[in-house]
């Protein structure tokens, strides 16, 4: 790892400032990407602005709305006995993220700024039509995943939280890379009643994306035989060592119905 | 450099460190405290596993600096007055080591299971605990054994 400056600040506005201020300063979060890539020597900042100062953790469930702050780790979203009751379907999603001593140490801001293409969270937050709120304003999670490693986020914005109304019934089901226990594929589904149903999906493509016939016929019908006939295109799948862009595109459908099933 | 403090095994610590210095580099190399070991540096295996204020990390992908003032626990600190600590003294009784490089990581791991999830734990409850524990020797049985035995005595 190169040598960098280190900061911890402890209010939001002067982590922004210092970002502002830095050629090329890195924000992290629960370092659990920054690090191993830094040690690699494929990131360099010259300054690394560490957010677990802010103490911006917790998640807040009210009847209607969840708001999960992004300093929270994927344990503490995991644990956490109100999501359990409201939303079990992303409790259970934290919960698979890579292994225990990660999810200690992960955060949800840190992975959904960091747009990995195979990270779980970025499929929960499009089925969950979440809310980003950052330093300066709100995006929809529709506008916020761009592409590869790539979101709307501006280089010196800073995630405060995510927040989204509670679905009738959801669902994360996930084909875990043995390895790595990222998702080959995974698959949200969300059913937020006469408001509609809404799929997203990780693992699949450059960026997570909803499946928009899914929904359309989900929404008229929820169930796995809705979905069951529906041809998943693998034209822009990705394909790797670990599946080609049919197995994935396969995935969708099966990880789908699963999710359909499993949804309460 | 900046200068950081600790409590380590329960003893202050302090030191200086570069902002890139890994939590386990300090404890290896500042702190001459060798149990914590490195295996794959690519926060896989889990040989570096402490607890650093009550809960499990990766020693290895954690800086030593951002964790100024935390509460650290290493493998050193387990066994008291000479005696194993339960969990050791299973390890030890369930042959749940070969190599024993894996294994402070092992015992580490397996008291933040027992911590979360209770004495009583299933063998399914360990092996899916233990996603971030690699051992190349054993194939796992022997220590989801000596895990399992080590929480109940805890």
């Amino acid at each position: 790892m190169y040598e960098f400056e280190y900061h911890r600040p402890k209010k939001l506005a002067d982590a922004v400032k210092l970002i502002k201020s830095k050629k090329e300063g890195k924000l992290m979060s629960g370092g659990m990407t920054l690090i191993p890539t830094m040690k690699q020597r494929l990131a360099s900042p010259t300054d690394v602005i560490d957010l677990s100062g802010l103490g911006n953790f917790g998640v807040s469930v009210s009847k209607t709305k969840v708001t999960i702050k992004a300093g929270t780790t994927h344990a503490e979203v995991a644990s956490n006995s109100d999501l359990k009751k409201a939303v079990p379907a992303l409790a259970a999603l934290a919960g698979m993220i890579g292994d225990p001593h990660v999810r200690h140490r992960g955060t949800l801001g840190g992975s959904v700024a960091n747009a990995d293409p195979a990270a779980d969270y970025p499929a929960a937050l499009l089925a969950l039509n979440a809310k980003v709120v950052t330093d300066s304003r709100t995006i929809e999670a529709d506008k916020f995943f761009k592409g590869l490693f790539e979101t709307a986020l501006r280089a010196n914005e800073i995630i405060k939280q995510v927040s989204f109304d509670i679905p009738a019934k959801s669902a994360y089901s996930k084909m875990p890379n043995p390895a790595s226990r990222y998702a080959m594929v995974g698959v949200f589904v969300a059913d937020f009643g006469n408001k509609g149903v809404r799929v997203g999906v990780t693992g699949a493509k450059g960026s997570a994306y909803r499946e928009k016939a899914m929904e359309k016929a989900l929404s008229a019908d929820f169930s796995a035989g809705a979905i069951a006939g529906l041809k998943i295109k693998a034209d822009d799948m990705n394909a790797d060592i670990h599946a080609s862009a049919e197995y994935r595109a396969h995935l969708v459908g099966v990880m789908a119905k699963r999710a359909v099933g499993a949804a309460k | 450099m900046p200068a950081i403090s600790m409590t380590v095994n329960g003893e202050k610590v302090c030191g200086e460190v570069e902002g890139r210095t890994l939590l386990v580099e300090f404890i290896r190399n500042n702190l001459g405290k060798t149990g914590t070991h490195v295996g794959c540096d690519t926060s896989q295996c889990g040989a570096c596993v402490v607890h650093v204020d009550g809960k499990a990390i990766k020693s290895c992908t954690a800086l030593a600096v951002a964790c100024d003032g935390a509460s650290v626990d290493t493998i050193e600190g387990l066994a008291q007055n000479g005696k194993l600590h339960p969990m050791q003294e299973a390890f030890r009784e369930h042959h749940g080591l070969q190599c024993g490089f894996c294994t402070p990581g092992m015992i580490m791991a397996g008291i933040d299971i027992v911590k979360r999830k209770g004495k009583k734990l299933k063998e399914e409850t360990i092996r899916e605990e233990l996603e971030g524990n690699i051992c190349r020797c054993t194939g796992y049985h022997n220590i989801v054994k000596a895990i399992q035995a080590g929480a109940a005595k805890m």
